[in-house]
């Protein structure tokens, strides 16, 4: 892969491969904070800090890695990035931190991160595996993103917390689609994206 | 990969292990104060909110002035007696740990466990709101289980003990939306001159389901229910069952009746 440019690391990601859309990693995050915009956000910040920067330690000290105990080391990496994170957020921004509560943590467990270390940064240079984490965290913030928009326009009737569609409950018009507001509507909405995404691009089709 | 020694992967890891830890104690320690001060800031903010003291233009700076009206008091919950804060400060008291402590907390039966609090503390704080000298409202801390979790909030009485002034919800895991709008202020504001006990001094609040259809004296023991969160609404009236009954406030409130009664 040594051909490919900074521009190609940090975009094809974003919609080529896309790490939900088309590896469908990092699914269960996704369904989780997608409810509202601010939360999703938050999260698509964290997944990317922690994805770019994991990868960028993993790489750094790639070829003192024993291959034996590299997924233990990996997830070392990770796991301490992910308590760096969480513990900012609850120092400066309490509010988000209490609505994310358990995701951030959780975040170790997110496939995309294991998956850039132990597929990109083990056989690349720093600079790159930090560019590509950059790009596979905005790819997975874009998806994110996206799922919000439309559960919280449709579920909640507002975006970023500020009313658009005026809920019956507040005197207005639009009844909430509650089936927005479950977890398992993220599940149709990524369905939809990928078959989109698929559609628009077929070299992302699996072939027979 | 040229081969390894033996030893290569303990040392590697143990090298990793520590610088790692190191990293996360640093930040542990070094943001603690921070992380603190925005708890005990959030829980008065939630005090306040409850007793309607707190406006939505209210800046985080004030909430120091604001909180200096209210008392918080640490009451045994079986007697009901205030405990002085010469024997437990009201200050560092941290009730939530207390109920992992089997000195300071013992379990409940299941039978007598409606709002599945599982082990029930024996020192309670309470918040009291005094205006120039005299008691104005009353704030205790409840929880219990909703639908999917448990959930904690502040219930503000008037003076009188038994009419809700107001109450609010801080800390849940119930689906937003649905069982989450507890915590929306707009419900929470119906709660406001909703009567806890009859008068015969029995818990008789209740948390209707959809809109509450009841008329007359009935309707100031009835709350509107969230549509779309039955279970959530039921947990909500079993906790106010619970915390208002004879294992909760109860000995307390009357003791303070009592007491309020003599005074004037």
């Amino acid at each position: 892969m040594a051909e490919t440019t900074t521009r190609e690391l940090l975009l094809r990601p974003i919609f080529h491969r896309n790490p939900i859309a088309l590896l469908v990693l990092g699914i269960c995050s996704a369904l989780a904070v997608t409810g509202k915009m601010d939360t999703a956000f938050v999260m698509s910040v964290c997944v990317t800090v922690v994805v770019a920067c994991s990868s960028f330690v993993i790489s750094l000290v790639r070829h003192h890695i024993p291959s034996s105990v590299r997924i233990g080391i990996q997830i070392m990496v990770i796991a301490t990035m992910v308590i760096l994170v969480d513990q900012i957020l609850k120092a400066f921004l309490f509010d988000l931190s209490k609505q994310l509560s358990i995701y951030v943590g959780l975040i170790i467990t997110n496939c995309i991160v294991m998956g850039r270390a132990e597929g990109f940064a083990m056989n690349n240079p720093p600079k790159a595996s930090f560019i590509d984490g950059l790009g596979n965290g905005l790819g997975y913030g874009f998806i994110l993103m996206t799922v919000a928009f439309i559960r919280e326009l449709f579920g909640s009737g507002s975006l970023f917390g500020v009313e658009i569609l005026k809920l019956t409950s507040n005197g207005g018009w639009y009844v909430r689609n509650g089936l927005f507001l479950l977890p398992a509507s993220a599940f149709f909405l990524i369905a939809l994206l990928i078959w989109f995404m698929r559609t628009v691009d077929p070299d992302q089709q699996e072939k027979n | 990969m040229a081969k390894e020694s033996f030893f290569k992967p303990f040392y590697s890891v143990l090298v990793l292990a520590f610088v790692c830890s190191f990293l996360v104690s640093l930040a542990s320690v070094g943001l603690r104060p921070l992380q603190e001060n925005n708890r005990a800031l959030e829980r008065k903010k939630n005090i306040l909110l409850a007793a309607g003291l707190l406006h939505g233009d209210t800046k985080d700076k004030d909430i120091d002035t604001l909180f200096a009206q209210v008392e918080p008091r640490i009451i045994d919950l079986a007697t009901g007696a205030f405990v002085s804060p010469k024997v437990i400060d009201p200050k560092t008291f941290d009730q939530s740990a207390s109920t992992n402590d089997p000195q300071l907390s013992q379990p409940l039966p299941k039978d007598k466990d409606i709002a599945g609090v599982r082990r029930l503390e024996k020192y309670s704080l309470v918040y009291l709101v005094k205006d120039k000298g005299k008691l104005k409202e009353i704030v205790l801390p409840v929880r219990g289980k909703g639908l999917w979790s448990t959930m904690y909030g502040y219930v503000a009485l008037d003076s009188d003990l038994r009419t809700i002034d107001g109450i609010a919800f801080y800390e849940h895991g119930e689906t937003p939306g649905l069982g989450g709008e507890i915590e929306n202020p707009a419900w929470e504001a119906g709660w406001q001159g909703k009567k806890i006990y009859d008068d015969e001094g029995k818990v008789a609040i209740k948390v209707a389901k959809g809109a509450s259809k009841a008329k007359g004296k009935a309707a100031s023991y009835e709350v509107d229910g969230l549509s779309g969160a039955t279970l959530t609404g039921n947990g909500v009236q079993r906790l106010f069952h619970f915390w208002f009954d004879d294992q909760g406030f109860k000995p307390f409130l009357e003791r303070l009746r009592g007491e309020e009664g003599k005074n004037g």
